[in-house]
């Protein structure tokens, strides 16, 4: 069955798909960036909220990659519950990292 | 135990947090359940619907408060619908059995209906079985992280 919330690549011709090419270079390369910060960044609240951001573009590359089943549990549970859960673990503990 | 706060004082009676998430969050519970029901045909299914149906008690609990979410839905009753959406499933799968076939192998079941039809049907119960334990346990997952550790 043909899923309504993907954008086939197959259905795309040459120059739909250079550009979901691009689109998806350019995704991985901001995934890099926020992995990187999430790291570097000292207060742990940020370092929480990028990694939700991280979880956010990691749902958009399962998307363009034709697995919306997979886009939409990584948004539910990536961008949603953890981010709750270590902000939860963030109130029990300390805030900045030592 | 101390009362603990996510979000200070001033920032939770703010009235604009507080009167779009009122708004928003029956919506989400919808969006939820349409996930389930639409799960066998679409993207989606148990599992992401009950996380986002248990994703609106959070955001109750944290733009109102702990209490007033627990209020609403209490430990005990999550910990019955855990067990209860487990049954649907598992008891599914021993209706199967049962009637002549392997363990979730819908099409043995005597029903009057076409074979596909009661695969979906059976589908459709296993799948609101699944976001039914979901549901239940992304809450108390919840509650016990951030209320009190030791309450039932």
């Amino acid at each position: 069955m043909q899923s309504y919330l993907c954008h086939g690549s197959e259905t795309m011709g040459k120059g739909g798909d250079k550009m979901i090419y691009l689109l998806d270079v350019l995704f991985l390369l901001f995934l890099v960036i926020c992995a990187l910060v999430a790291v570097s960044l000292k207060d742990l609240l940020d370092s929480v909220i990028v990694l939700a951001v991280y979880s956010l573009i990691m749902a958009l590359i399962w998307l363009e990659m034709n697995a919306p089943d997979v886009a939409f549990t990584e948004a539910a549970i990536g961008a949603g519950v953890t981010t709750f859960l270590f902000i939860a673990t963030l109130v029990k503990t300390v805030r900045r990292e030592k | 135990m101390s009362k603990k706060k996510i979000i200070s004082n001033e920032q939770r009676e703010s009235v604009i947090v507080r009167t779009i998430s009122r708004i928003m969050i029956p919506f989400i519970q919808l969006f939820g359940l349409y996930v389930i029901i639409h799960g066998e045909t679409s993207p989606g299914g148990g599992f992401q619907g009950g996380v986002i149906m248990g994703t609106s008690i959070i955001l109750l609990a944290i733009v109102f408060d702990l209490e007033e979410a627990e209020r609403r839905i209490s430990r005990k009753s999550l910990t019955a619908l855990m067990s209860f959406g487990l049954l649907i499933y598992s008891g599914i799968g021993v209706l199967d059995m049962l009637s002549g076939g392997k363990y979730l192998e819908y099409t043995k079941l005597p029903l009057p209906l076409p074979a596909h039809e009661i695969s979906t049907l059976s589908m459709l119960g296993v799948e609101i079985g699944i976001g039914i334990t979901v549901m239940a346990v992304i809450i108390l997952l919840f509650f016990y992280m951030v209320g009190d550790q030791n309450a039932t």
